[in-house]
């Protein structure tokens, strides 16, 4: 186990250099000149120089690409072009604001989902199974803002339940803080994208988990769990619904990275503060410092979602050896 | 190369489900195809009534069936304009996604050792991208076009039809049928191209559907966001319009129907996977 997970904390490591490191060539070697944002072609030449060598623009590529690994290393992503502010003070609550939506929202989604899909399954037949599954297939084709957008439309617009965006009535918490998230005002706005999030989310689960069951439930084991007179509950609960959850399982980090990758357009819709808007914003303003720290930390949460996500399918799957 | 699709094709027609999600498909295909030659207006244009004044943001009529956009512009045609970008889009990246990610998958498996090693690092690199940030900030940087985001989205969807492809030909390698293949003299090449690969192809196909319907919805997405072709009329760059004139919740007109088309589009997709997935996978159908 011990070993398993420095190995998994290498491959991360890995993971998390290349993107980087991506990051900064690309940069740097595709067409067009980020700098021209802050400095100013405009300037005199010398006054260009100087600022390029203020930023250590004018050193060979490599020193810059180990300086910009030691400045990542320490989390420093230096200056925002467009406030000058430190990257770490416009990122400041993001990361929780994204991570306070996307986690319960994904926790409930797949919970949900496993219950339904295994009642499908368990009950089978009928116009109530063949409507829920075209409707969770329906909803899955349709996209996630498009559904965040009619939402607002029905709930916000015409029956004027809840806001039609942000995380908390805006200038009632000018400053971040974290009494935010521990008032009603908050709860308010968080339900609608809350509640989209949720149930665009949970029809994958669903579908997967009846399939699972459909054929575990064929499986030569249930056949003698009912021999042995055992409950149909028991049977449910215990045989068929635990060993159908290993196929559901194996897709939670897939899933979660997609989820992640996917505030982006969430966020937007609901114009919720979090990493994914920052980024959308950011690369409107040409302010790169803060795409290049946003685009980091949102590859961080993928990553570590999948390591804690392999770490888990020991727990499901006893038959899983650690190496 | 046709008989597979042949093969299909038939599988796909067994259920009723799997027929009706076909013959959407099909007549999506076919307005991508018309869609431009039946459109009443021109999509860009801006329209004028008779009087001469702009019919901005008018409700559906029958001038116009779908209504027109805050600048005048017929909603119908620009529908009908977008279903080809839609169809365009899906089609070229899954294709693509399938061709690398089969091939990958078919190297990786079949040669073991130290390539699948490699291979499979690279791939879990991948498979930490960020998707939809990563291509926002390569459509920053090299510019917004419709073969961009294909692009884009190639080179970030192949990962997991690789994964699966290659699981796949690590229990094919070890069939009977391989080892005949080998023993009668056939070079690697041959075996895995002409042994191995065929076998793979009901996976390969599903791949490209589910890929297809990643593609729609991630175009459409990018449009959302203010990163589409500028030059391009897709449903996600209609949704956009109407999110960015801040009038759509005034127009449910205008945001309606792309977001149905999408999702009439895209579930007939998944629902021609799932019927074929039905005989790849006979467990599943006899349940």
């Amino acid at each position: 186990m011990g070993r398993f997970i420095a190995v998994r904390s290498l491959h991360m490591a890995i993971t998390l250099f290349a993107m980087v490191t991506l990051m900064f060539f690309m940069f740097r070697l595709l067409p067009g000149d980020p700098t021209m944002t802050t400095i100013s072609p405009a300037l005199y030449p010398k006054a260009q120089a100087a600022m390029k060598a203020q930023f250590g623009l004018d050193r060979p590529l490599f020193e810059q690409y180990l300086l910009y690994l030691a400045n990542v290393a320490r989390l420093d992503f230096g200056l925002s072009f467009v406030t000058s502010r430190s990257v770490a003070e416009v990122m400041q609550g993001r990361l929780v604001n994204t991570v306070v939506l996307i986690l319960p929202s994904m926790i409930l989604a797949y919970a949900l989902g496993v219950l339904i899909g295994a009642m499908l399954a368990w009950r089978r037949g009928g116009r109530m199974e063949v409507g829920i599954v075209f409707l969770a297939t329906a909803l899955q084709a349709a996209p996630v803002f498009w559904l965040g957008m009619m939402a607002i439309f029905v709930f916000s617009i015409t029956l004027d339940l809840f806001p039609v965006g942000h995380i908390v009535t805006p200038g009632r918490f000018p400053d971040p803080t974290w009494r935010m998230y521990f008032t009603t005002d908050f709860l308010h706005h968080l339900v609608l994208p809350f509640a989209v999030h949720t149930a665009y989310q949970l029809c994958f689960p669903l579908l997967l988990m009846r399939s699972s069951m459909l054929s575990t439930m064929h499986d030569d084991f249930i056949e003698l769990a009912r021999m042995k007179g055992l409950t149909e509950r028991r049977i449910l609960f215990h045989h068929a619904m635990r060993n159908s959850l290993l196929p559901v399982a194996t897709t939670i980090p897939m899933i979660l990275g997609w989820a992640v990758a996917g505030s982006v357009v969430i966020e937007t819709v609901f114009s919720w503060p979090g990493l994914g808007r920052l980024m959308v914003e950011s690369v409107e303003a040409s302010d790169f410092p803060v795409v290049q720290a946003s685009f980091f930390l949102i590859a961080l949460l993928t990553v570590l979602g999948t390591f804690v996500a392999d770490l888990m399918y020991g727990m499901l799957d006893p038959r899983i050896v650690y190496r | 190369m046709l008989k597979p699709l042949r093969n299909f094709l038939a599988a796909i027609c067994e259920s009723r489900a799997g027929r009706i999600s076909l013959a959407v498909f099909c007549a999506c295909a076919l307005i991508a195809l018309l869609g431009p030659l039946i459109a009443p207006y021109d999509p860009m244009a801006r329209n004028y009534d008779a009087a001469g004044k702009l019919v901005r943001l008018a409700p559906p009529s029958a001038q116009h069936w779908l209504g027109t956009t805050t600048l005048g512009r017929d909603i119908l045609s620009q529908m009908l304009w977008g279903a080809r970008s839609a169809m365009i889009v899906g089609l070229v990246t899954s294709i693509g996604v399938v061709l690398i990610g089969v091939n990958i998958g078919l190297l990786s498996g079949f040669l073991g050792g130290r390539v699948d090693a490699l291979l499979m690092r690279i791939t879990d690199i991948f498979l930490g991208v960020p998707f939809l940030p990563f291509i926002i900030v390569i459509l920053s940087i090299t510019g917004r076009s419709t073969w961009t985001i294909i692009f884009a989205m190639t080179i970030l969807m192949w990962r997991s039809s690789a994964r699966v492809i290659r699981a796949q030909v690590l229990s094919l390698k070890e069939m009977p049928f391989v080892a005949a293949a080998r023993i009668s003299g056939a070079s690697d090449l041959a075996i895995l191209y002409r042994e191995i690969a065929p076998n793979v192809m009901p996976i390969a196909l599903l791949n490209v559907a589910i890929a297809m319907a990643w593609a729609i919805i991630t175009e459409a997405s990018i449009g959302f966001l203010g990163f589409g072709d500028p030059d391009a009329l897709s449903w996600g760059t209609i949704i956009y319009q109407a999110y960015a004139s801040q009038t759509m919740y005034r127009a449910p007109w205008w945001v309606i129907p792309p977001g149905v088309a999408i999702m009439v589009l895209v579930s007939s997709v998944y629902f021609i996977g799932r019927a074929y997935e039905r005989v790849v996978n006979p467990r599943l159908a006899t349940a």
